[in-house]
């Protein structure tokens, strides 16, 4: 019983897109950490992405009211930082769907040493696949997101920051 | 940390917590308002969507440590960020200066986000595991603060004789104000020796090294200078009229219940 329900609460939570990015939900992208039911109600481990995204409201939100539409009494979403969410984190589909949808997928993150440079990753134009790209800028519309532009295909994109 | 190991935390080392708490979250709101104020104004339209990302990540940073606070004396991160009047902010005395020109926003910005970097960095290894998992979340962030304002200064201090002079004078300015982030709070030694908070006189020769190698590499001079006047407990003239414009609307409608 637990474990079926467990499962239809997944479910619902696959319903709930990411405000910023909509084609991607929420537990693709990697920040659902874990769905407990216990006596008082169901708990969601949550990962926030970045500490000032102001979609985060906006995800706790549409948590409680999927859960509740999938017949959760009581919900409480709870805050978990460790280990920190990380962009490795976002399933090869959400991948995939980031690419469709013209948003360049992250690089690999591994462990970044204290003092970024400015040699990044090579970043594939989501629209021509050419590797001839060059950063435009690197803050963007979304705390996640930088921009860039492909000198194949001379289309502007944006990208997701690798963290 | 679980309850039974927060309950242990003895009266001085919460109230050390608290302290340090308090004034990086007053840091990064009275920051954070700074550097938005460039919203609509910044000189390029990419460099205004970075600006307003910079502020939002501090602003989001002050709710973290606000939150840490929340944790250990219950009290209302709202209610401290809209409701205390400037005596009662423990920011550093750099983070209320106006914004200024290009410069001194960018050098300020450089001075702060490499203190950051390093005070997150000594951080992740608190002994209070709430404080450690902030620490690394805010870090990931910062570091994208700290290469953009990196290039910056070196762009502008490597630019023109207008932008060389600009970003000298800013540094003269600033200078003073960034070395008082290195003042101890006295609430905060207990927590310090017990592991809980990063040591700072053990992070400025970290940070001297760091700073003085980009700034003397970009051509630029570091300023002989003297203690400043004002501390966390003593700010400028500039703060209240920061928190009158950053308090306004919360303090306008105070039954308002989301901000």
């Amino acid at each position: 019983m637990t474990a079926r329900m467990t499962q239809i609460y997944w479910d619902a939570l696959r319903g709930v897109a990411d405000p910023e990015i909509p084609v991607v939900n929420i537990v693709e992208m990697g920040m659902v950490r874990g769905v407990d039911i216990g006596e008082s109600g169901v708990r969601v481990r949550f990962t926030p992405t970045f500490s000032g995204c102001p979609a985060l409201h906006v995800i706790r939100q549409g948590i409680t009211d999927a859960l509740a539409a999938a017949g959760a009494d009581t919900v409480t979403v709870e805050n978990v930082f460790s280990p920190p969410w990380t962009t490795d984190d976002i399933t090869p589909e959400a991948r995939a769907k980031l690419e469709t949808y013209g948003i360049a997928p992250p690089a690999p993150n591994g462990e970044s040493s204290l003092f970024m440079t400015l040699e990044l990753e090579a970043v594939r134009c989501p629209r021509c696949g050419s590797f001839d790209t060059r950063m435009t800028a690197s803050f963007g519309s979304a705390l996640c997101k930088r921009m860039y532009v492909c000198q194949a295909c001379r289309e502007p994109f944006e990208g997701m920051k690798s963290v | 940390m679980t309850e039974t190991t927060l309950t242990a935390l003895s009266e001085s080392l919460k109230t050390g917590l608290i302290a340090r708490f308090t004034a990086l979250a007053d840091d990064e709101i009275t920051l954070s308002h700074r550097v938005a104020e460039w919203t609509g104004h910044a000189p390029l339209l990419e460099e205004d969507i970075a600006l307003a990302n910079i502020a939002q990540d501090e602003l989001g940073h002050a709710t973290l440590w606000l939150g840490l606070r929340a944790a250990l004396d219950g009290s209302n991160a709202d209610a401290l960020a809209y409701h205390r009047d400037p005596a009662e902010f423990r920011n550093t005395p750099l983070t209320e200066l106006p914004k200024g020109d290009w410069a001194v926003t960018m050098v300020r910005q450089y001075l702060f986000d490499a203190w950051e970097v390093l005070w997150l960095d000594t951080a992740r290894q608190s002994a209070y595991v709430p404080l450690a998992e902030a620490a690394a979340q805010a870090l990931r962030e910062e570091k994208f603060h700290l290469q953009h304002t990196a290039l910056w200064v070196e762009r502008l201090a490597l630019g023109t004789a207008e932008s060389t002079r600009r970003t000298q004078d800013a540094l003269t300015q600033i200078w003073p104000y960034a070395l008082a982030l290195f003042d101890p709070l006295s609430a905060e030694a207990d927590a310090v020796a017990a592991g809980l908070l990063p040591d700072i006189a053990a992070l400025q020769p970290r940070w001297t090294a760091l700073v003085r190698g980009h700034l003397e590499g970009v051509g630029l001079s570091i300023p002989a200078s003297s203690p400043l006047p004002y501390s966390r407990h003593q700010h400028t003239e500039h703060l209240a009229p920061l928190l009158a414009d950053f308090q306004r609307v919360a303090r306008k409608f105070p039954e308002s219940q989301v901000w």
